[in-house]
């Protein structure tokens, strides 16, 4: 590195914000699991980031049951429901599972603690799923169709606050990385700090509105799938 | 078209988690001014499904599970990059659990029905980055195959896969393979299930499994009993779920039943006739 500069006063400054940024988010995180937990009356809640580099489920926030033993724990991503929840799209409510023993084994491994049964759905972002949310062991009652709804609604707010942690983190990492090389990764780190410091929420809203819309155009371009069968 | 939705795909109003929870609004009962009376003695009294193949394309199916009773295929497919789909023995078996339940409630409806598992999830890498490509190769082997009905308690959300997902749906169609399909629970478009060539199914409340209503204001164009549902699931367990996943299956067995009893009805005579019998609300319901 060589002498502080005025331009090294301001990434600072931006780093600040940002790391503040995270830990709010985390904070709101952690509010929403928290009051999911109590209006369904579980034992525990949870929400769970998709990494995809690692093709794994982390914790980021838990409230009840495992809160002090799983944040930040990893499972694969193809683990028992809330693994089929994340690839599918679609929330699973399943109740009075007593002996399969892949069911959600490497939580229950993790934390101690075997759900009878579990409620999850998943959090997208547009139209990807990054993450999904549980709620363990709400009271056993017949499960009826307003609680299907509030658990959407419940899922919408968190997929919202999951977002913006992982955005915050993600601008978090292209400031403290490598100085500019002039490759690929520079434009992306340029888009990054534009977003940053774009202070007002209502642009800043459309301003990630407009690079979701940029992500679905790149998807786009790669055009629509045929399919040919070999023949067996 | 007076209820909008002109190309099935685009919606302007905000989506809402679809579920049925006012039986009063729905459409049911005898068709207005239609010359000949359908009830359900004609549509599926004592049939059982027989000679009706199902094709459950999901995660898998557990045919040694008692509530399945078995099944006459299990396959798998894979796609390569270059679009190259390969079509082989499944010996996962179901990896969720999700579509031996689905078979379950099939089976408890069209017991001696034909039931084939084409498996689309899959376990390990690359089986979370949503459904897509293997989703549609599947759906594109079900209806190559003539399979009378497929159920398809899965959607995908990315809008790459619609030109695609169009055309093999309607081609299904134009084969009388009849796609049944699970709607969103949640506030975000889903595919195939939005498009007009499927029956798409949400939830009601009831416990009856035949008791199923027509709604007037698509896109969901059924609901079914999908919540606290009793249904198979890995290991052989009963469990109870809830979700459209459970609704739609009760659908595909009414369908089974209806085409065992008259083979070879093109999917709009098929839901004409599902229309036509579908459940009346509160005390007229003994009447349906």
């Amino acid at each position: 590195m060589s002498e502080p500069s005025e331009g090294d006063g301001e990434r600072a400054a931006l780093a600040t914000g940002i790391l503040a940024g995270a830990e709010g988010h985390e904070a709101l995180l952690r509010s929403i699991v928290e009051v999911a937990r109590s209006i369904f009356e579980a034992k525990a809640a949870s929400v769970m980031l998709f990494d995809a580099e690692a093709d794994e489920l982390v914790f980021e926030a838990v409230v009840g049951e495992g809160e002090d033993t799983l944040v930040g724990q990893r499972i694969p991503s193809d683990t028992g429901i809330a693994g089929f929840v994340l690839a599918s799209g679609e929330p699973l409510v399943i109740e009075d599972v007593n002996t399969d023993p892949r069911f959600a084994r490497d939580v229950a491994e993790r934390s101690g603690y075997v759900p009878n049964g579990l409620m999850v759905v998943p959090l997208m972002r547009g139209e990807m799923a990054i993450g999904v949310l549980s709620v363990l062991d709400r009271p056993r009652e017949r499960f009826s169709s307003a609680e299907m709804h509030l658990l959407a609604q419940f899922g919408t707010q968190a997929a919202i606050a999951l977002d913006l942690l992982d955005r915050s983190r993600r601008a978090q990492g292209v400031l403290e990385g490598d100085e500019p090389d002039g490759g690929e990764d520079d434009e992306l780190a340029g888009l990054a700090r534009a977003l940053g410091q774009i202070e007002d929420p209502g642009r800043r809203r459309a301003a990630l509105d407009l690079v979701d819309g940029l992500v679905t155009l790149l998807g786009e371009l790669q055009g629509p799938p045929t399919i040919r069968f070999r023949e067996r | 078209m007076e209820d909008g939705e002109a190309d099935g795909t685009e919606a302007t109003e905000p989506l809402p988690a679809w579920s049925l929870d006012d039986p009063g609004r729905v459409a049911s009962g005898p068709l207005p001014d239609w010359p000949i009376a359908i009830d359900r003695e004609w549509a599926w009294g004592s049939s059982t499904g027989r000679g009706v193949r199902v094709c459950i394309v999901d995660s898998g199916v557990d045919g040694g599970h008692p509530l399945v009773g078995g099944v006459a295929d299990a396959l798998t497919v894979s796609v390569d990059p270059e679009g190259f789909a390969d079509v082989s023995t499944d010996t996962e078996g179901d990896v969720s659990g999700h579509g031996t339940a689905c078979a379950s409630v099939i089976r408890s409806i069209a017991p001696d029905c034909e039931i084939t598992s084409m498996r689309v999830l899959t376990r390990g890498k690359k089986g979370s980055r949503g459904m897509g490509v293997d989703l549609l190769a599947g759906i594109a082997w079900a209806a190559r195959e003539g399979f009378e009905l497929i159920n398809l308690s899965l959607a995908t959300t990315r809008r790459r896969f619609l030109e695609s997902l169009y055309e093999t749906v309607d081609a299904a169609y134009f084969k009388r393979t009849m796609i049944v399909a699970s709607a969103n629970n949640m506030p975000h478009p889903g595919y195939p299930w939005r498009f007009s060539s499927v029956i798409s199914v949400a939830s009601h409340e009831g416990t009856d499994p035949l008791q199923f209503f027509w709604n007037p204001r698509p896109p969901v164009e059924a609901f079914a009993p999908g919540l606290d549902v009793e249904v198979g699931w890995l290991g052989g367990e009963t469990i109870r779920a809830s979700g459209n996943s459970f609704a739609t299956p009760h659908i595909t067995g009414i369908a089974a039943l209806i085409l065992s009893k008259h083979p070879g009805l093109t999917p709009y005579e098929l839901k004409t006739i599902m229309r036509a019998t579908a459940s009346v609300p509160a005390t007229t319901e003994a009447a349906a």
